[in-house]
């Protein structure tokens, strides 16, 4: 087992002179402890694909260094990083049966025969996979070429694993399944994990920790509730939790009021809010769906009419129109509204979220 | 009801119109081959037969005396225009030109285009043109300076010449076919037998050449059947030494007349080894002529 760290790492594609050259990923900063389950999420193009090549040595780092456990691996090549990769489509060798596909990587260490059988026997056994193994991988279902490239990599036992999206492929409820199945297993062998997905669901649901990259930016690295509960940056804010957290953009008025472009509403905040905004003159507002209420009386802050009802049973969500913005808010299944019909919008102002208009970070 | 009607008229009408464009393309090699095992007066008879043994008595005397080099009795007054007895001399030659030409072609072929699809090479649309561009040009233009080359080279008469220039001729093919086919194969597939512990050239032993095999194949065969074929420079450069069947074939059509029964028989025999080679890689060849028209 090993820990992974990057320093300062950067990626450029094209030459550095032109003006296509694209910076993939920027000044990376991150730290996976030995033994964690660490997701990289963030939309496609942020770079974590490429942060995850990096480490397996598929990609060579512009500038920064790499370290598995006490090794610099920059000048590496991929097969002695000591490293297990699983790739979205998985890239299981047609032409080898599955039993040939486990035992690939074992072959090239030189083992004798009859350790190779043991090892494919043990993780087919353990993946569930065993009447497959002497079978083509192109004709399994989907599921079962997923089993056999997590065998293939779980067989070397190696330092760390690397995923990249690996259940992409996967039907819906073969996904959950999935998931709970390789969270079960990163527990049980206790093997580092760096894992990338533009799936936050994936990402809360499985992961000791997310790091949000946007941009080839990292974002923030926190605990799946941390990064729901206090995004750093706007875009952490509206890329995690669905739906995705309101936002408005709003001046601060007199320390601690905020007050809608265009006088559409004024909030009053905690005073304690001022010390906060005291340098920031324009910031976003922002709110998560379930922390705010429909109601019909004079506890609502803002007012707006129903747009859209969606009912998905053990809630519903209203996509509200405020006039100059929209809003959705999460209620209880019971409560109903019908479109076009005025509502006021009653927000916990206790768990409000400000952001810089123009850094994004949070005040 | 209705619709297994029409599928059924669909089907019937399929296979009629397979029967005709079947019909089309066989008929040929077929009055080939019975023209082959006729005798002289049957060849050039002007009722046609086509069914041996009821309409014809069918014989062998047409192989045995290219093969053997022997006349035949029925050859009595008609002077053989070109020596019999070298056939099976410029069938090995033949053999040796197209199958060591085919083999240079698809190796080189193959690394190269690997290379290309896989690396980032600059100007590589550019080069690929290039390639290209060398099968443009009717060879027929440079026949002239080829033959100046190879008479300098002392190129003329021998294997290495011959074979090198099929090679050449047949590259751009098989750089464009594997180019096309290497492009279909993911990149990941090396990528994970590198993370694996393999280096990129066993990666590419263990990984890419056995799915690039089919499309080896079929290219190979396209290769072998040009160069096999090959009749205008093969005419003017081999005329001793390492000379192929082709020029021959023309060379015994005879004088005063044709010799319609050898010349069958020997093009049956020549369109046998490609035949062969065709047969023995039919399972890969569909696969490798389709890569890429299917999404998969």
């Amino acid at each position: 087992m090993a820990d992974v760290r990057l320093k300062n790492v950067s990626k450029r594609f094209g030459e550095s002179k032109k003006n296509d050259a694209v910076m993939a990923v920027k000044d990376l900063d991150l730290d996976v402890a030995d033994g964690e389950f660490l997701v990289l999420l963030g939309p496609s193009g942020c770079g974590k694909t490429t942060t995850l090549r990096m480490v397996a040595g598929l990609e060579r780092a512009t500038s920064g260094e790499i370290f598995i456990g006490d090794r610099s691996v920059n000048d590496l090549p991929p097969g002695d990083r000591d490293i297990a990769f699983v790739f979205q489509f998985y890239a299981l060798y047609p032409h080898l049966s599955v039993y040939d596909n486990i035992s690939f990587p074992l072959r090239a260490q030189n083992m004798s025969k009859s350790e190779v059988d043991e090892q494919v026997r043990r993780v087919a056994s353990r993946l569930k996979i065993e009447h497959v193994l002497n079978r083509r991988p192109n004709r399994l279902p989907s599921g079962e070429q997923q089993r056999v490239a997590l065998g293939r990599a779980i067989v070397r036992q190696p330092q760390v694993f690397l995923m990249d999206e690996p259940l992409t492929n996967l039907d819906a409820s073969l996904r959950s399944e999935m998931r709970v199945e390789l969270k079960h297993l990163q527990q049980e062998l206790g093997t580092t994990m760096l894992y990338v997905t533009h799936d936050q669901v994936e990402a809360m649901s499985m992961s000791h920790r997310i790091a949000v990259m946007s941009m080839g930016v990292l974002q923030q690295v926190d605990t799946p509730l941390e990064i729901y509960n206090h995004p750093k940056t706007l875009f952490v804010a509206t890329f995690i939790g669905s739906p995705p957290m309101n936002t408005v953009a709003c001046k601060v008025v007199d320390g601690h009021h905020l007050q809608g472009i265009e006088n559409t509403f004024r909030l009053t905040l905690d005073p304690s809010y001022a010390n906060r905004l005291a340098n920031t003159k324009e910031v976003v507002f922002g709110i998560r769906s379930e922390d705010a209420r429909l109601v019909n009386d004079d506890s609502a802050q803002l007012r707006g009419t129903v747009a859209v009802r969606e009912p998905l049973g053990d809630e519903t969500i209203y996509d509200m129109d405020m006039g100059q913005y929209r809003m959705a808010v999460k209620t209880p299944p019971r409560q109903i509204f019908r479109p076009g019909e005025p509502v006021g919008v009653a927000i916990n102002l206790n768990r409000i979220h400000l952001f810089d208009r123009v850094t994004g970070q949070a005040v | 009801m209705n619709y297994e009607k029409k599928s059924l008229a669909n089907r019937i009408g399929f296979w009629v119109v397979l029967g005709i464009v079947f019909f089309f393309f066989m008929f040929p090699l077929y009055w080939i081959a019975v023209s082959s095992i006729k005798t002289r007066t049957d060849v050039i008879s002007r009722v046609p037969s086509y069914i041996p043994y009821t309409q014809f008595q069918p014989t062998l005397d047409n192989y045995t005396s290219i093969l053997l080099g022997t006349t035949i009795e029925s050859d009595t007054g008609v002077r053989a225009s070109a020596d019999l007895s070298v056939f099976r001399d410029r069938l090995t030659n033949s053999v040796i030109i197209a199958g060591l030409s085919t083999l240079l072609a698809v190796i080189l072929g193959t690394l190269a285009a690997y290379a290309v699809s896989r690396f980032h090479i600059r100007g590589e649309s550019d080069l690929m043109f290039f390639i290209l561009s060398t099968r443009m040009l009717p060879p027929i233009v440079v026949l002239i300076p080829i033959f100046l080359l190879f008479s300098n080279l002392n190129l003329r008469d021998s294997y290495p010449g011959i074979i090198l220039l099929y090679t050449t001729v047949n590259l751009p093919f098989v750089v464009w076919m594997m180019k096309g086919f290497f492009d279909e194969i993911p990149v990941e597939y090396e990528e994970a037998a590198m993370i694996d512990g393999y280096s990129r050239l066993q990666a590419i032993w263990k990984i890419v050449i056995p799915e690039a095999i089919p499309a080896m194949a079929a290219t190979a065969v396209f290769s072998a059947i040009v160069a096999w074929n090959e009749f205008v420079f093969a005419n003017l450069l081999n005329r001793t030494y390492g000379a192929t069947v082709p020029p021959w074939l023309n060379s015994i059509i005879g004088v005063g007349a044709v010799e319609w029964g050898r010349l069958a028989a020997a093009s049956v025999i020549f369109v046998l080894p490609i035949v062969i080679f065709t047969f023995l890689v039919r399972n890969y060849l569909l696969r490798g002529v389709t890569f890429g028209a299917v999404r998969r």
